[in-house]
């Protein structure tokens, strides 16, 4: 299973440590770690579940591409960090 | 007299109150957070907030009468956008389909109990039935084919900032749209109709200057006794309605008629406050004095007010919610982009300064 992360300003606004959630694509680990704690998915995806304009997503260091509807691929080995992006705030 | 005032500002949420014959900052709330508007109900005492977090979104919280803690609600959503739908605004940009900005947040009618109405950016409104658990996007107004004539002003967007609630019938509601003029319904949101009419530009294309669509209006206030009456602080002037919003013609004032907010006072709709200054491309008090000026005869004359305010090198700007008035019309409150609040017990005539130290100020009220 993937080991999903979030930063620690994200976590001073919703509990949500990090945790395993299974899944082929972001999208479904995302949808796993909103299933823990609903309330999150208004901090990372806006109304259209895309990618917040400020947040990014990396898979083993890298940033997704597909800020829609995050299909990019995850191993069961993969850590996934949920994050602000340097821009903005 | 009203004893507390809420001041949304850039990195919190600030409580004043008099003490000992004293204004002072009594409590701050959501320390380092982007408050960007908060909303004491007067009816049920119950206090909400805004906060624009700049990674996380815009999110919604509330504290009920008497509790200590403010509890996270939701925050109105807007619908999927349809697939392949061509969706531009005004300036042919295309129009996001999600709450960026809670510009607006006003009670509904006396006996609405729970009613809450959130003018957002990109121009969706919305109104809860229960206190924000759940909202409602007004459908008639976002899908009103109008609507793709609204377009962003001051900010990149569009947006609803002033909600009128008719003290009459509480199915009759005015907003005011940056820029998209002003929208009235007279069947609590089912129909919408255009009612900026006779608001003007002085500047841009004359085919285009007098088109209600693509009014400014920075402030639209009802005056809550005599509610047939209107004014409105506009991006080119000032502007007044004696007949429900149906109609505006247009007021002058010196030293100028630019500004952003403007408060009725509740018994008298003839008297009206506003905060002037140099318009559009500086944004300043006029010779870096900052004034209040004040009408108490439908706009004929205005007197400017400035005792207590700064007369030297005053770079102020009072946004749009930055001016507050009581329900008894005595007590006035203005914050300003530098974290300058002052208050006046009699009507403008004296200022005290409360603080000047607060992070920019978005918006005062009174609670």
């Amino acid at each position: 299973m993937a080991h999903v992360h979030f930063t620690s300003n994200l976590r001073r606004h919703v509990d949500c440590p990090s945790l395993e959630a299974q899944g082929q694509t972001v999208r479904e680990i995302l949808n796993a770690a909103f299933q823990a704690n609903p309330r999150l998915e208004t901090y990372v995806l806006d109304d259209q579940r895309a990618v917040r304009k400020h947040m990014r997503i990396l898979v083993d260091g890298l940033a997704i591409r597909d800020l829609q509807k995050q299909s990019d691929a995850v191993k069961p080995t993969s850590e996934v960090w949920v994050m602000q992006a340097l821009s903005g705030g | 007299m009203a004893r507390k005032l809420t001041i949304s500002t850039r990195k919190g949420l600030f409580e004043v109150a008099k003490s000992r014959g004293i204004w002072k900052i009594t409590d701050a709330h959501f320390l380092g957070d982007n408050v960007t508007l908060a909303l004491p109900d007067h009816r049920d005492g119950t206090d909400y907030a805004t906060i624009n977090h700049g990674h996380f979104g815009v999110k919604l919280h509330r504290r009920d009468k008497g509790a200590k803690k403010w509890v996270e609600i939701t925050t109105p959503k807007y619908p999927e956008k349809p697939e392949g739908l061509i969706d531009l605004d005004g300036w042919g940009k295309e129009v996001k389909w999600s709450t960026q900005m809670i510009w607006a947040m006003e009670s509904g009618g006396p006996k609405e109990k729970g009613v809450i109405w959130c003018g957002t950016m990109p121009g969706g409104l919305f109104r809860s039935k229960d206190r924000g658990d759940n909202w409602e996007l007004m459908e008639s107004l976002w899908r009103h084919p109008d609507r793709n004539k609204w377009l962003g002003g001051g900010a990149d967007i569009p947006g609803i900032h002033s909600i009128c609630v008719d003290p009459r019938d509480s199915n009759v509601v005015r907003v005011a749209v940056s820029c998209g003029g002003m929208w009235r319904t007279e069947d609590g949101g089912a129909t919408w109709a255009q009612s900026g009419h006779g608001m003007k530009f002085d500047n841009g294309p004359k085919s285009e200057a007098e088109s209600p669509d693509g009014q400014d209006p920075h402030m639209m206030v009802q005056c809550p006794a005599d509610p047939s009456k209107f004014w409105v602080q506009h991006h080119a002037s000032i502007f007044k309605s004696v007949n429900d919003g149906v109609t505006w013609t247009e007021v002058k004032a010196k030293p100028s008629s630019f500004g952003f907010g403007v408060v009725v006072h509740p018994k008298d709709a003839n008297t009206a406050w506003f905060v002037p200054g140099i318009k559009d491309e500086k944004r300043i008090p006029v010779d870096g004095a900052l004034v209040v000026t004040r009408t108490r005869d439908g706009g004929k004359t205005f007197k400017s007010l400035k005792k207590g305010l700064p007369q030297k090198h005053a770079y102020d700007v009072v946004f749009r919610h930055g001016l507050a008035i009581d329900d008894t019309g005595d007590c006035l409150a203005i914050g300003s982009s530098t974290g300058n609040v002052w208050v006046s017990e009699n009507g403008g005539d004296e200022w005290v300064q409360v603080s000047s130290t607060l992070p920019q100020i978005y918006a005062v009220r009174w609670g």
